[in-house]
């Protein structure tokens, strides 16, 4: 957290406008792949800006570590090992928070303001509106949140928001050795990642191309792929990423429906009361009892 | 590097053999993505293991780790007969058309003046032909039998594709295309760069290795170009200022070597040292030799150096045999050395066959250890369980630890890969205890120096009559040292027509300053001008960049003399106009030599002179045949001394030249070599980019991104053993045994052998029993205690093990 | 009111208890839930100390009224097994809303409304306790496709069983002379008569 209120372009369980009255300039993290080399200095920049210190973990025989990204991991490097026609090929590609242009955390997030989008395009979580529900987690196509199993809050990389604010680059991008990672305007990136995609081409990657999933109305951090055909070759990197059809139905119309109809059914019954009066014990049957009673 | 980081950018072709850049030199791999990018220049990476190198490059092939000169062989052989060499480059700047003695020869592995019971050479056969003047004879024409080239031909056709391909276990068609990528590079306007490493040094064939590239760049004519030169990737921010500063026991600062008993006097020292002349009028600049010596002598012992007493050249230490780390430790091992102060070093871990170092030091009266780490030798007589399995009552050795700051906790300068010397500065106070090594050694000498000066002793002469003329004696600050390594004038120095040009006490602004009469003092002259009269240069942080070549003139201090490419001479034709115009380093203006760099060439030396471009060598030409090397003026592939195959394919009917014979074995270590039979797999090591050596294990950020030592194999080898990812496995070799997690990989290849399959078993080094990361094993318990025949690095890259489910 | 000792005892003491403990968690289920369901609600969250409170209280909750709702399913299942006279009534509902209960069928203990009622709660209330036991990520680590899946099962089951809630408390008050029932136990006979004459019958064997 730390732009200004002024730049929040979208707020989590939120349902009025958010200031407008001035823009930033979009941002993008560009991740080149076919330039990665897998050093893991975006991860231990990451770690050492954010001051995050995972446990120390074990190889499981494999190169990923820590193994997953946690609440401690915001970024990560995933290693795949990938048999093709031109032969073995050994993907690297750093993981972490996309930054959705339409966020499916933010869209699931219950806690209004837990979850911000500032108008730069960067998504970020705001611990102290955190609930802890997890419903971000849900929300997440790429699968990026996780919930602390010690103080219950969501973390995930940042796109260091306050760097940013102060107009620096990400520590990952800031530390990149081999100019793998950049970041700028989206738009500087998007004309940087072409220069690439048609070197890549050149070396005889046809199918170059740059990850900028349209499902989740582009993304703030993208990647230049050799295989832009086959990202799930990429330790799954989704396809066509969108939002799940069960997250949109249970936080699109359907709550709104459902509550218009439940205040509907209250408001209904005190109609019929005041319209049809109370169910009371009919005269007669009063009658009868007292009738008995009397016997 | 003969060039430096930045030029990497320069290069068309960039070959990643012998090293693994992209792991080990993770930051200085951004210059080969620059030349991919704004070059369109190709990556082409030759290991035995799909590295994060060849993650990225362009073409990878596999190859049977130890069996490089037999690649790089081929590739001579290939540009020999599909005559891809740059012919006027061969010509102009190299021995190609040296004449050889004619009693020169080959045969059965061995080149002529083998001595098999000394393992060495007489090297009487091993020179020019000399004419009546003392000058080697040429063949402009390269056509004479005898000459250079005609020999190389003759010595590098046995290397055919299919004779590399059945050693290397590289694919006939892989190796053939990455000949015809090099083979583009003998084009003039192209030019390769090759980046090395420990890959290439830490064999026992290590120093020809290099050389086997070092006249493929010739051939090419890639030296002294930009975007080309044979690139050592040194492993540590300030290895090339420790092999500068002689921090070897084989050479004084600046590759002066060191004298022995037999060199006698200091003038009879001199004689043997300074080469002569072999072609005339070449610079031969090794011809300076006294002047470097005489002016070290000034700057160890002051005003008691005179030219009445040799400069004190007696008091120099005389070495009565080797003292590289390898004779060290058998020295110890044999208890005829019994103290041991270890700074900046940890041996226990990173020296090879660990079980014989730590014999070696529990055999040690004292060992102090000079740190910033509490370092696993600094603990080897502890028990730490099966990682480090001794017994502590039975090691008397007294170990002393005295806590150093780390680099950044002191000022002073690094000296890079490129050779460029950059100071740095101060960022924060060490912790505790701890103190400055130059504070830390600048205690001991007073105080020895004191108790010398109390009680006499054997020969205190050295000792009391070292100039010390430090502000704090206790601890002589970097600037003060850095001025005197850099030089000074002792007394005015003038010019030939008797004009001070000099005054006494002034900084030298460089080596061409330097006197053999004991009017100058200097610690090393290749660093001579760094701190020159203008200042601090290598404190300079100009990154002007005018000819957009990375050249950076301003920008640190380059040694020598600020010269960023070595040989850069040889970037021009033999009339001086440089063979690229596009990336132009030096040319000839018509009266003198000038550019983007300091010229590597006497500034007035007229094209027409024929001064040579390799201005340290007595025929001003590079040397494709080098008598210098222990093991033949050519390369010849030798196996590793623990070989898969049990022959050399070259030789297979010759058991003695089967691994390099004039390599140095100790008795006892040729007993404690392996054999197929008993383990069958090649093992290599190496380092991975999240550590650093055995340090970066002591940091939790570190260890956290790599927590746990773990060897990698291939799924077949694995498949044949059982083993699955993320199991333990037990790796033997006939040294020893560790345990580490099994990393199954598609990376690792299986390869075709001289007819049978050949598995490899990657093991990094990092871990051991001290430090954040998971306690685990010396990787160097496995490795033998054998090295180069030229500097006795040990063979870590290539020997045999055996692995099996633990 | 007037306590008279021939009213009929519809519900005992621990029945009651039983009801109004379950009723009393549904209560703080549904303000907490509904703090969760819909951003115009997120205020309720502060009745239970602000929205982390309400996501930890929240299933701790449901546990309880999962738990008491077993316990009630097991005293009122039996009086609730579907007959055809309950599917009788249910078809003639409508004039039963539309106050005209003259010719309803005769009901006993519960009418085919209560029934239905009655099953309706406890397939929402099973479905609520799955679902929310998945989501429950304090406490256990479900995949988040099933997580997904859950989340929409338990917001659509809780909407659907406030539904139910609405009408059953609106019922019980449209119905004059219901309320007591569960809180004092009794009943009158005229109201036993009027809306349950089979259970009237049984109760006091007149007709």
């Amino acid at each position: 957290m730390a732009l200004q209120s002024l730049d929040i372009a979208q707020r989590s369980a939120t349902t009025t406008a958010m200031p407008q009255v001035r823009k930033t300039v979009e941002v993008a993290k560009l991740i080149d792949v076919s330039a990665c080399i897998g050093c893991k200095a975006c991860q231990a920049a990451c770690m050492e800006w954010n001051d995050l210190r995972p446990e120390v973990g074990r190889n499981v025989g494999i190169y990923d570590n820590p193994q997953d990204l946690d609440d401690k991991t915001w970024t990560l490097m995933r290693f795949t090992e990938v048999e093709q026609e031109n032969g073995l090929e050994w993907l690297i590609r750093k993981d972490g928070c996309m930054h959705c242009e339409d966020p499916g955390c933010l869209k699931a997030c219950p806690a209004p303001g837990a979850i911000v989008q500032y108008s730069n395009g960067i998504v970020d979580f705001h611990q102290e509106n955190c609930i802890g529900c997890g419903y971000c987690v849900t929300g997440c196509p790429f699968d990026v949140p996780r919930i602390s199993k010690t103080d219950n809050k969501a973390y995930k990389c940042t796109l260091c928001s306050d760097r940013v604010a102060v107009g620096q680059a990400p520590a990952c991008a800031k530390v990149c050795p081999t100019g793998a990672i950049t970041f700028g305007a989206k738009e500087d990136m998007i004309h940087h990642a072409e220069t690439r995609i048609a070197d890549l081409k050149e070396r005889g990657y046809s199918n170059a191309g740059l990850y900028d999933p349209k499902g989740v109305g582009g993304t703030h951090v993208m990647y230049v792929l050799h295989h832009a055909d086959k990202p799930t070759l990429y330790a799954g990197l989704p396809k066509n990423p969108s939002i799940s059809a069960t997250v949109a139905l249970w936080k699109g119309v359907a709550k709104p429906l459902a509550l218009f109809a439940l205040g509907a059914a209250a408001v209904g019954s005190l109609l019929h009361y005041v319209m049809k009066g109370p169910n009371q014990v009919s005269k007669e049957i009063e009658d009868e009892v007292e009738k008995e009673d009397a016997q | 590097m003969t060039n430096h980081w930045v030029d990497i950018k320069n290069a068309d072709l960039v070959l990643i053999m012998g090293g693994n850049a992209a792991e080990a030199h993770v930051c200085g791999f951004k210059w080969v993505q620059e030349a991919k990018q704004d070059r369109k220049a190709k990556l082409v990476v030759v290991d035995p293991r799909f590295t994060r190198s060849a993650a990225v490059a362009d073409y990878y092939a596999p190859i049977r780790a130890g069996s490089d000169i037999a690649f790089l062989s081929g590739v001579i052989n290939y540009l020999l007969e599909n005559d891809q060499i740059q012919h006027e480059y061969v010509k102009a700047h190299t021995n190609a058309p040296f004449l050889i003695d004619p009693d020169f020869g080959f045969k059965d592995g061995v080149f002529t003046g083998y001595n098999a019971d000394k393992r060495s050479y007489n090297k009487a056969t091993w020179g020019y032909q000399l004419d009546e003047n003392g000058f080697a004879r040429v063949d402009p024409s390269m056509q004479d039998p005898n000459c250079v080239l005609q020999l190389m031909k003759r010595h590098f056709a046995r290397y055919d594709a299919d004779t590399v391909s059945r050693i290397t276990g590289t694919p006939k068609d892989a190796f053939l295309k990455i000949c015809g990528m090099i083979a583009e590079c003998a084009n003039p306007k192209r030019t390769m760069t090759i980046l090395y490493a420990l890959g290439w040094t830490q064999h026992s064939i290590g120093s020809q290795n290099i050389r086997t590239m070092a006249m493929i760049q010739l051939l090419l004519g890639n030296m002294g170009m930009a975007g080309g030169g044979v690139n050592a990737l040194r492993g540590h921010a300030n290895v090339q200022g420790i092999t500068d500063m002689c921090l070897y026991s084989e050479v004084l600062p600046g590759y002066l070597g060191s004298p022995t008993e037999a060199d006698g006097g200091l003038d009879a020292f001199l004689v043997k040292r300074t080469p002569k002349m072999l072609r005339p009028g070449q610079m031969n600049y090794w011809s300076n030799y006294p002047k470097f010596m005489v002016s070290l002598l000034k700057a160890f012992y002051g005003n008691n150096a005179t030219p009445y007493n040799d400069f004190r050249f007696d008091w120099l230490p005389k070495s009565d045999g080797a003292y590289d780390v390898l004779a060290m430790f058998e020295r110890m091992h044999q208890g005829r050395m019994n103290g041991f102060v270890c700074q900046g070093f940890n041996p226990l871990a990173s020296v090879a066959n660990k079980t014989k170092v730590s014999a070696a030091l529990s055999k040690l009266k004292f060992l102090v250890v000079i740190d910033p780490l509490a370092t696993d030798t600094s603990e080897f007589w502890k028990n730490y369980g099966e990682h480090n399995d001794v017994d502590p009552t039975q090691i008397q050795t007294e170990v002393i630890r005295l806590p150093a700051a780390l680099f950044a906790e002191h000022e002073g300068s690094f000296t890079n890969s490129g050779r460029v010397i950059q100071w740095h500065w101060k960022a924060a106070d060490g912790p505790g205890e701890t103190r400055e090594d130059t504070a830390i050694l600048g205690e001991l000498y007073t105080r020895l120096r004191a108790l010398y000066a109390a009680e006499g002793g054997a020969f205190p002469d050295p000792v009391l009559g070292l100039h010390w003329p430090y502000r704090i004696p206790t601890h002589p600050s970097s600037v003060e040292l850095n001025r005197e390594i850099s030089g000074y004038a002792i007394s005015d120095l003038a010019d030939a027509s008797g004009n001070v040009t000099v005054k006494a006490g002034q900084q030298l602004a460089g080596f061409a300053a330097l006197r053999d009469d004991g009017s100058t003092a200097c610690g090393n002259w290749l660093y001579s001008g760094m701190w020159s009269e203008a200042g601090n240069l290598t404190a300079r942080r100009d990154n002007e960049d005018p000819s957009g070549l990375g050249q950076t003139l301003k920008w640190g201090f380059a040694w020598p003399a600020n010269r960023r490419i070595l040989y850069n001479r040889a970037s021009c034709d033999a009339n001086g106009k440089p063979w690229d115009p596009a990336r132009s380093v030096i040319h000839w203006n018509g009266k003198a030599w000038g550019g983007n760099d300091i010229p590597d060439m006497r500034p007035n030396a007229d094209p027409a002179e024929s001064v040579g471009a390799f201005i340290m060598t007595g025929e001003g030409v590079a040397r494709l045949f080098a008598p210098g090397m222990a093991e033949g003026p050519f390369p010849e592939h030798y196996e590793p001394f623990e070989t898969p195959l049990g022959r050399n394919p070259m030789h297979p009917d010759v058991p003695a030249v089967t691994s390099n014979p004039a390599a140095r074995v100790y008795q006892g270590d040729m007993e404690m070599f392996g054999t197929a039979d008993e383990f069958p797999y090649v093992a290599t090591t190496y380092r991975l980019a999240e550590h650093f050596h055995f340090w970066t294990k002591t940091s939790k950020l570190n260890a956290i991104l790599q927590p746990e030592h773990f060897v990698e194999i291939s799924e077949a080898l694995a498949k044949e053993k059982g083993i699955r990812k993320g199991d333990v496995v037990r790796v033997r070799s006939n040294r020893g045994q560790i345990k580490a997690v099994a990393v199954v990989t598609k990376r690792i290849p299986v390869l075709d052998v001289d007819g049978r399959k050949v598995h490899t078993v990657g093991i990094p080094l990092h871990f051991g029993f001290k430090g954040e990361t998971k306690p685990g094993y010396i990787t160097n318990t496995l490795t033998p205690y054998v090295g180069d025949a030229n500097s006795q690095t040990p063979e870590y890259k290539a020997f045999l093990v055996d692995i099996e489910k633990a | 009111m007037i306590r008279d000792p021939r009213d009929l005892q519809r519900y005992t003491a621990s029945e009651r208890a039983n009801h109004w403990m379950v009723g009393i968690c549904f209560i703080l289920l549904a303000l907490s839930g509904l703090a969760f369901f819909h951003p115009a609600l997120y205020p309720l969250a502060e009745l239970f100390g602000g929205g982390a409170w309400a996501r930890i209280l929240h299933p701790w909750i449901g546990v309880i009224m999962a738990v008491l709702f077993v316990v009630m399913f097991i005293r009122f299942a039996g009086n609730n097994t579907m007959g055809a006279a309950d599917w009788d009534w249910l078809s003639k509902i409508d004039r039963m809303v539309d106050g005209d209960d003259h010719d309803m069928p005769a009901q006993g203990k519960y009418n085919g409304g209560q029934k239905l009622l009655f099953w309706l709660l406890s397939i929402s209330m099973v479905l609520l306790t799955v679902s929310g036991v998945i989501m429950w990520r304090s406490q256990f680590d479900f995949s988040t496709g099933l997580i997904r899946l859950a989340v929409v099962v338990h917001a659509a089951s809780a909407a659907f069983m406030i539904g139910l809630i609405l009408m059953h408390v609106y019922a019980a008050i449209w119905t004059r002379g219901t309320v007591r029932a569960m809180l004092y136990g009794t009943v009158t006979r005229a109201w036993a008569k009027q809306h349950h004459r089979e259970w009237y019958r049984q109760m006091t064997g007149k007709n």
